[in-house]
């Protein structure tokens, strides 16, 4: 039975105006505003932004501080998904041992981190990394290590800023992989142990095989949400010492809006954009290949 | 004898690893909660006193009378609760009416609306800030709420659920004349709580902690949200530490409450969307 089109406008029309609004059609503004030089004098007066073909993407292609911000954003994605994947693996694997105990208490304060609010944290991490009065190199000194000037060195601050980008998702992460997991059915580990598999042999042929899709979810998550890297360095340090934590996204907001070059900021996005989708499917290609 | 003593020292290796990592974990908070109860004399001495000597609420007076953190405070608790709001029910009516009706095109207007799960929001950011900004819109409410209430996530979420309520129920309904608004409100909803649940929890969360959106609509001081203005101190009060970190307990405590009592749904909604993917 058809449903009466006066109902269908009512149920969807709300949701349907609002994301064509705030969503689909600023998806194509974005494109076609990344072709434009709309800059400072545009904002009042739109008609004053024209068309430039393709300037714009040629000029991030020699800008090279559109290109630092790249390599630091992949820097920043090559290591912390790594180091997100085995430690919050590790969680999950000792958190679903029969023997292990406490395991509400380890679950809920591994998961704080990830619904804390990253800016907040950010600042009390600052404060953590601060060179002379900050708890981590008092705990270094405990050792007798003098701890680096965290934040302030440009070989230090994106080990920082990944520091922090690790510390919120291990939760999270671990949250899924144990769901995961859970899933798997008892009778693989029982008939491993019948023939006299170490634990060692059952976590890497039984478990990382069967945790396949939970994998591809997490990694293709923290491809695009590490690619959007953001208010980490914004707080910790607005992008320096010398640019080594400019990112792609502190690179579009400072462009787009501490000098309203909103044309060439666009471009930044499109450019994103579509790097987020190229690496999206491609790990999704790998995984059916797999 | 020999294979129980090992197992025990691996245990306790387990132990230890979880342990420590949980330390790294919950130590920044304690840190931040007992920092902003310490008087200046007693920030900056170390080893850190976890509980200070002299307990102050001097930082808090200090925040809410003479920078006025109230402000911010009640804007993100007006912001926050109408984008849940709205958009709880704006998704759960699209959710049902993707998930029941039948009409044309419906199946290419679900997968349209699916696709935008894959752009990042910095897509959308400049054409909507210069939108709100013709309209007049900067700096107020509405700009800050209406773009957080369209979620194709949360249409696509309630859907799912939607779509595992019988037929049947509806149809004896409709048998008994029941209206859609009614077979909505009274049946669908009700049964959708867990769904619901799920979602106003995370959009709640989500736009508590929503940074970067406000920070480009919000420019009047007396508009500002939480993180914003924490941000804000941070570059104002760069040497204070305990007001910095006063703001900061302001910002995180809320959420952190809130997630204590209700992280049975927290987890089982992470567990879903996961598994889903």
């Amino acid at each position: 039975m058809k449903t009466n089109w006066i109902w269908i406008l009512t149920f969807v029309g709300p949701a349907l105006i609002l994301l064509m609004v705030f969503l689909i059609i600023p998806i194509f503004a974005s494109f076609y505003l990344s072709f434009t030089d709309f800059n400072v004098f545009a904002m009042t007066d739109w008609s004053r932004a024209k068309l430039v073909g393709l300037r714009n993407f040629i000029e991030l292609f020699k800008d090279e501080l559109f290109w630092k911000a790249l390599m630091n954003t992949f820097y920043c994605l090559v290591v912390a998904m790594p180091v997100t994947v085995v430690l919050s693996l590790t969680c999950a694997v000792l958190l679903n041992r029969e023997q292990t105990r406490f395991k509400s208490f380890f679950r809920t304060s591994f998961f704080l981190p990830f619904i804390t609010n990253t800016v907040a944290i950010a600042v009390v991490w600052s404060w953590i990394l601060n060179p002379s009065y900050g708890l981590l190199n008092w705990f270094l000194s405990l050792f007798g290590i003098k701890g680096p000037n965290w934040l302030g060195d440009p070989r230090w601050a994106m080990p920082s800023v990944i520091m922090l980008v690790v510390w919120k998702a291990v939760g999270y992460n671990a949250i899924l992989f144990l769901a995961g997991l859970q899933n798997m059915p008892d009778f693989l580990y029982e008939a491993a142990e019948l023939d006299g598999a170490t634990s060692w042999q059952k976590f890497w042929y039984i478990t990382l095989p069967m945790l396949r899709p939970t994998m591809v979810f997490v990694t293709t998550m923290m491809i695009i949400g590490y690619l959007q890297l953001f208010e980490e360095p914004y707080m910790l340090t607005q992008g320096g010492p010398l640019n080594s934590t400019l990112s792609i996204v502190l690179y579009l907001y400072r462009q787009g809006f501490k000098f309203f070059k909103l044309g060439y900021a666009s471009s930044i996005a499109v450019v994103l954009f579509l790097m987020i989708s190229a690496l999206t499917l491609l790990r999704l290609k790998l995984a059916e290949r797999e | 004898m020999r294979k129980r003593k090992s197992s025990w020292l691996q245990e306790i290796a387990v132990h230890g690893f979880l342990f420590i990592m949980a330390a790294i974990m919950i130590l920044p908070f304690l840190w931040m909660i007992s920092t902003s109860f310490k008087t200046p004399a007693e920030i900056f001495v170390l080893p850190p006193r976890w509980i200070p000597k002299e307990p102050a609420l001097e930082n808090y007076r200090e925040l809410f009378a003479s920078i006025n953190f109230g402000r911010p405070f009640m804007n993100t608790v007006i912001v926050a609760s109408s984008i849940t709001f709205l958009s709880l029910l704006i998704s759960s009516m699209a959710g049902y009416a993707f998930a029941k009706f039948r009409f044309k095109g419906r199946d290419k207007l679900f997968f349209l609306i699916l696709a935008t799960l894959m752009v990042p929001g910095q897509m959308t950011m400049i054409p909507v800030f210069l939108l709100l900004r013709q309209l007049g819109l900067l700096n107020t409410y509405a700009g800050l709420i209406l773009p957080g209430v369209a979620s194709a996530f949360n249409i696509f979420f309630m859907r799912q659920f939607i779509m595992t309520i019988p037929n049947e129920l509806i149809e004896a309904a409709k048998m008994d004349g029941a209206r859609e608004s009614f077979i909505f409100f009274r049946i669908i909803l009700p049964l959708s709580k867990p769904a619901l649940t799920t979602i106003a929890i995370f959009t709640f969360t989500g736009s508590w902690n929503s940074f970067l959106w406000p920070l480009i609509i919000a420019q009047d001081e007396r508009m500002y949200t939480l993180p914003v203005a924490v941000s804000v101190l941070a570059g104002q009060y760069g040497e204070n530490l305990g007001i910095q970190m006063a703001g900061s307990c302001v910002v995180i405590t809320p959420i952190l409450v809130f997630f204590l009592f209700a992280q049975r749904y927290f987890i089982k909604g992470i567990a879903l969307t996961g598994l889903k993917g």
